[in-house]
């Protein structure tokens, strides 16, 4: 494989170093490199500490990502351009991103703060790439996946407004046609002594499954790298999805947006931003910034997560699954692919090629509702959608058909029947969803656990049906507490 | 003397910021590594209370890169690592006492090979009872020390006299410490069986002192460095000497170097977190909210072993009191003991355990009034000269904060947001609006007397430049910066002057850990003192040599100005070389007036006390209690600030790592007493996005610290942790708007959504 660090190309094919398929890229830095301003906070990609930032040729330029270098696999860079802390001076000079960081007094014990240096950095580079919102909003989202125990994170917020604000251009600038030209000049390598497969379409992917039948796949990896990092286990080998163009492709119709399972959660955002906006509101507190930029569709449901936050949205709107197995294809909602903890319908050599989400008509309304003891970066304690089509659009008339999903409450990311059952062809009214209410108890018996206790869980599902009523009317207050 | 002060009190930058901002500021993990490294992992118990019947650590050895592996029979010298009671082994003997208690080590050629031989460990260990309450310790009286109480009048008598009574108790959770950096230790064999020790820790002297105790060497073989921290918190005062004792041990048998860093896991697994309490109370009071007599019992829950307990639940005791006088009190102090692990330092010390117990007090005695939370507030503050006594019988002489109140009632529109709030409150059936403004008195000193000691050692150069070296060490609190300053305005030179240096047990011998927010009262006055040394020998010297009086010697902008001549004060530093002139000097200090009778809990534990008072508006939803904070006003008194930039970033800092303990982060055991809480995933600390978004930061102007403390400041770096506890009253202020004025609503610390929800449905209920 073959990689930029920085200005050095870096070729590990020939050279391995001791780098097997499950390096991460933190471990290289640190352990091979010796790069040691990239920072071990967790190695579980909560904290931001070991934050680095990837550079790609996209589209019109550039497109700069910040990582958690603890959980991606080293094998990911390929054809890829890594930039560490330790690059961002040049000529003995600080990037304006580190001066302003120093100038605010956004350091005080220093070792989170490469992670967010980086990740001002990427904000920086990223922030005329589809991007909306305030200033602040902006640095909070970008900055998530950063925990800093010392400052209280002001300083660093106001660090972050300098940074927006300054236009000056940088070297990574200055250099940005040669590093483009570089790294679209490297080999195209499916294979290589380095046993973490890169295959580029579904055919090369299908042999790769079939010869290596033990070797995970890698679908952005954000949680398969804990089982290396957190549970020590070795995988001798790897199947990167991220470089199979059919998982990559998005396509449009006037009924479903059908993503590649390959697209990243950070892509995904900006189609729920126009067409499922509540969604879109979500991925804002999905993982974290460094989660979205690597985490995938298809690995967010291949890895069957009870408390992933997409599946129970997706079953709410009744998505399907298009699946694909050596030479055949074949269609599942999603509705019916969880079968039991951590277990789909994938079949064996199965993956997920693409995930075709119905878009909203005029007289359906989606509503999602997470739960968690941090607004930012936490995981659910339930997250709740509801799915409703109205006869008319006007909110008090009959429900015609409803769908409601729960992450949190079961083993499986779980529909709710009952309470579907009990407000179907109900006029939408208090009273309805009062009187559903109770079924909440039959539809789910969680369990409790470090983020919540079941009885917490069960009355907090009741109430967010009360919610979903009254975010629906017109007269009900502010409901949501981001807008108090 | 001194001329010029132009480099006290300015907002200067952390020393190491631009290091910080470029990655090469080192930490012992950073660290140029040796040839043939060997790496510890630790192998721990997996149950809560047991009898170690059998290890069985054959398949460890055989395990790829094992090196050696470590028993507590294998420990020459003695293996009680206790720092001030014995009863913490480092490696467990045969019995266990908490879930991740260490109990072998391995040594092994790299890290990630350390870590899968322990998992190959077969241990057979025979079950005991294992206690995993703290109201059931508290009722089986099992305390790791025994109680303690203090008290001042008849506080029976004066609550049965009260026209109205309340008796309410509530359970304050632990906070884990969650520096960024976590615990690491690399120790490195040297000449002369002399170990040297690179660590994160607070207490390198604590540090050398066990090394030496487990080897069964005296303390001058081993020397202990620190530079920095990535962050401590009081998680690095005693509970991080374990891990260097491990890697000098290995280190002096193999003749070697040994790291020993923990991974996130079992940093949390196996080290302590802030004492949960159990707090109860009965208090009497008058109709118009005066508070007449209380009585507390303070419970902590220190788990398995004394570690600092007695010292912390002291604090907490005496800060029960938190900023108001209370005429009849008593106050018990319990030290329970549970099968977990050891519950240590954390910034505040039990103080904010105390001082919360009090908030809610005045609460409650405002809610059953019926007044305004702040008007009672108002009404039972300290009064010097009248109502000044503090249940241990320190007088409060300069009490600040009833004027610091009214300023912050005044700037941040305390009552017209109070108004504003009530009809938000009465719109909106969903989010209910609170708001609370809550005092901070906090006391400064070790209350272990001889702690409060420090020493420095400096050196001028003969090209003028500066050495500095003190018994404090840097956790990114900005101490290196203010101590430097501290030695520059003596010379009245510009900062880059100053080297500053690691913290070394051989520079500085019998230094106290940094805490107790004592970092820049104890070094910076012990380097003052050493700089002053110097000085008053250039003095001497340039007196001599131009025969002039000492006294119209002066020093300003780098130079030194001898009557009508002015000397570069670089040819001064040549100058007095050349004369031999001794240029080193080490500086003293030990905090004067303090004492305490421990036996009859009376004396003057604090030199003085630091204040603050800060106003809280959050937003509760009234459906899953999430909450968010909106608005905080802090007014801080930092008596003369030595670095305005660096106090006001400990006191952001110290309020949002406060509003992270009373909110989102919860310490959980399972029944087996195993933490669930072990890791970024499950245990949330406050993100950017929990900032509030309005953050007002003040200083209390123009009020000098009354005491003689260098440039007279206060100590910052703890005080600021407690303003939190308005977010945690205005949750509460939230929830009684949600719930109406026939019931208290007793909220448990944190109040995380499930806490808020579950206050909201049983204040209710009571109805």
């Amino acid at each position: 494989m073959q990689f930029l660090l920085q200005d050095e190309l870096i070729d590990l094919s020939h050279n391995d170093q001791g780098i097997t398929a499950d390096t991460t890229v933190l471990d290289y830095l640190r352990l091979s490199r010796r790069l040691t301003g990239t920072k071990e906070g967790c190695a579980s990609g909560d904290c931001g500490a070991c934050t680095a930032v990837v550079s790609e040729v996209g589209e019109d330029g550039l497109r700069y990502s910040a990582i958690n270098s603890c959980i991606t696999f080293l094998g990911e860079l390929h054809g890829k351009q890594l930039i560490t802390v330790e690059h961002l001076r040049s000529n003995n000079t600080l990037h304006p991103v580190q001066a302003a960081m120093v100038r605010h007094h956004g350091s005080q014990c220093g070792f989170c703060t490469p992670g967010f240096v980086m990740s001002l950095f990427a904000m920086k580079k990223a922030s005329d790439q589809s991007e909306c919102g305030n200033q602040r909003q902006k640095i909070l989202k970008s900055l998530s996946g950063n925990l800093c125990r010392c400052t209280g994170y002001q300083p660093i917020i106001e660090a972050g407004k300098e940074v927006l604000e300054d236009t000056t251009a940088d070297q990574f600038d200055s250099s940005a046609d040669d590093t483009r030209k570089r790294l679209a000049a490297l080999p195209a390598a499916t294979r290589s002594g380095h046993p973490f497969f890169r295959p580029r379409s579904l055919q090369q992917l299908d042999q790769l499954i079939d010869e290596n039948p033990d070797a995970p796949l890698v679908a952005g990896g954000t949680d398969l790298a804990l089982e290396v990092t957190q549970k020590l286990v070795s995988y001798p080998s790897m199947i990167s999805l991220s470089r199979v163009a059919e998982l990559r492709t998005i396509e449009e119709s006037d009924h479903f947006v059908a993503f590649g399972a390959a697209v990243q959660l950070e892509t995904l955002q900006v189609y729920a931003e126009s067409h499922w906006p509540d969604l879109a509101a979500l991925l804002d507190r999905f993982g974290s910034r460094q989660v979205r930029f690597s985490g995938t569709l298809g690995g967010n449901l291949g890895t069957a997560s009870p408390i992933g936050d997409l599946p129970p949205v997706l079953m709410a709107l009744n998505t399907d699954l298009i699946l694909h197995g050596s030479g055949r294809q074949r269609q599942v909602s999603i509705n019916d692919f969880f079968t039991g903890y951590r277990k789909t319908r994938l079949e064996t050599g199965e993956i997920i090629q693409a995930i075709r989400i119905p878009k909203l008509k005029s007289n359906q309304q989606l509503y999602i509702h997470k739960i968690s003891k941090r607004r930012d970066d936490d995981i659910s304690a339930i997250c709740m959608a509801m799915w409703v089509e109205f006869s008319g659009t006007q909110p008090d008339t009959k429900i015609n058909a409803v769908r409601i999903a729960c992450g949190g409450m079961a083993e499986v990311p779980k529909r709710a029947r009952h309470i579907e059952e009990a407000l179907t062809a109900e006029t939408w009214s208090m009273r309805a969803v009062e009187k559903a209410k109770t079924a909440v108890r039959k539809d789910y018996q969680p369990i409790s656990d470090a983020r919540a206790s079941a009885e917490y869980r069960l009355n907090v599902a009741e109430n967010l049906l009360i919610r979903c009523y009254l975010q629906s009317v017109p007269d009900s207050g502010i409901v949501d507490i981001d807008h108090a | 003397m001194l001329e010029s002060k132009s480099v006290i009190g300015d907002g200067l930058v952390h020393d190491s910021a631009a290091a910080h901002v470029s990655g090469s500021a080192r930490y012992v993990d950073d660290l140029p590594q040796l040839e043939n490294l060997l790496h510890i992992a630790i192998g721990a118990s997996p149950v809560a209370h047991g009898r170690i019947r059998c290890i069985d650590l054959s398949e460890v050895s055989r395990s790829e890169g094992v090196v050696d592996i470590m028993l507590a029979e294998d420990i020459p010298g003695n293996a009680d690592i206790g720092p001030v009671f014995a009863g913490d082994p480092l490696l467990a003997g045969d019995t266990v006492e908490f879930v991740g208690q260490p109990v072998f080590a391995v040594l092994a050629t790299s890290l990630q090979k350390a870590r899968q031989a322990v998992t190959k460990a077969q241990l057979d260990i025979e079950p005991l009872q294992a206690m995993l309450d703290l109201e059931t310790a508290i009722e089986a009286k099992h305390f790791v020390r025994p109680p303690h109480r203090m008290s001042r009048g008849d506080a029976e008598s004066a609550i049965a006299d009260a026209d109205l009574k309340i008796d309410n108790s509530f359970h304050v959770g632990g906070q884990e410490h969650f520096y960024l950096e976590g615990q690491v230790s690399l120790a490195i064999a040297e000449d002369d069986e002399r170990i040297k020790v690179y660590a994160s820790t607070q207490n390198p002297t604590e540090t050398q002192v066990l090394v030496a105790r487990v080897l069964d060497v005296p303390m001058h073989r081993i020397e202990v460095i620190t530079r920095r921290m990535g962050g401590g918190f009081g998680g690095k005062e005693t509970q991080s000497t374990a891990w260097s004792c491990l890697a000098a041990l290995f280190a002096h048998k193999h003749h070697c170097a040994v790291s020993c860093r923990l991974s996130r896991a079992d940093d949390m697994r196996m080290t302590g977190k802030r004492h949960a309490f159990f707090n109860r109370y009965c208090a009497g009071f008058s109709p118009q909210g005066q508070l007449q007599g209380i009585r507390y019992e303070l419970a902590a829950d220190c788990g398995y072993s004394a570690d600092l307990s007695d010292a912390i639940v002291d604090r907490a005791m005496f800060h029960s009191d938190n900023a108001y006088f209370l005429p009849h009190v008593q106050i018990d102090g319990l030290r329970c003991k549970s099968n977990t692990v050891s519950h240590t330092a954390f910034r505040g010390f039990g103080g904010p355990q105390g001082m919360i117990a009090m908030e809610t007090v005045m609460d409650e005695i405002a809610f059953h009034a019926a007044m305004d939370p702040l008007d009672v507030r108002k009404k039972n503050l300290y009064q010097p000269g009248r109502h000044d006594l503090t249940p241990y019988y320190q007088r409060v002489e300069h009490f600040p904060l009833a004027d610091m109140i009214e300023q912050l009632e005044v700037q941040s529109d305390y009552r017209q947001r109070r108004q504003n709030i009530d009809r938000f409150n009465n719109q909106n059936p969903t989010i209910k609006k609170g708001i609370a403004l809550t005092p901070v008195k906090f006391g400064i000193s070790f209350t272990v007397s001889h702690l409060n000691q420090a020493g420095a050692l400096v050196h001028l150069y003969s090209d003028g430049s500066i050495h500095l070296n003190h018994g404090g060490t840097e956790m990114g609190q900005g101490l290196m910066i203010k101590v430097a300053q501290i030695v520059a305005s003596v010379f009245s030179v510009d900062l880059e002057r100053i080297q500053i240096s690691s913290t070394s047990t051989d520079k500085v011998p019998n230094t106290s850990p940094t805490a107790a927010s004592s970092g820049t009262d104890l070094n910076g006055m012990a380097a003052f003192n050493a700089a002053v040394e110097i000085r008053s020998r250039l003095v001497a010297h340039l007196s001599e040599t131009y025969s002039v009086s000492p006294d119209i010697i002066t020093f300003a902008n780098n130079r030194i100005k001898v009557d009508t001549e002015s000397i570069a004060f670089d040819d001064a530093a040549r100058s007095a070389w050349l004369a031999r002139v001794p240029l080193s000097a080490t500086g003293y200090y030990a905090t004067p007036k303090i004492h305490y009778d421990r036996s009859r809990a009376r004396g003057h534990p604090f030199l003085y006390y630091a204040y603050g008072c800060a106003v809280s508006e959050v937003a509760i939803d009234t459906l899953t209690g999430e909450s968010r904070c909106l608005r905080v006003d802090i007014l801080h008194d930092v008596g003369n600030s030595v670095n305005r930039a660096i106090d006001i970033g400990q006191i952001e800092g110290g309020f949002v790592q406060g509003m992270g303990w009373l909110t989102s982060e919860e310490v959980l055991w399972d029944a087996s007493g195993r933490l669930i809480t072990d890791g970024p995933a499950t245990y949330k600390i406050p993100a950017i996005g929990d900032t509030p978004e309005i953050f007002n930061v003040s200083l209390l102007e123009n009020i000098p610290n009354a005491e003689e403390t260098i440039h007279r400041s206060k100590a910052v770096g703890e005080p600021p942790l407690m303003l939190a506890i308005s977010v945690w009253c205005a949750i509460r202020d939230a929830i009684v708007s949600a719930t109406g004025r026939a019931h208290f609503p007793q909220l448990n610390a944190p109040a995380t959504p499930e806490e808020v929800l579950s206050c909201i449905n049983r204040t209710r209920r009571s109805e």
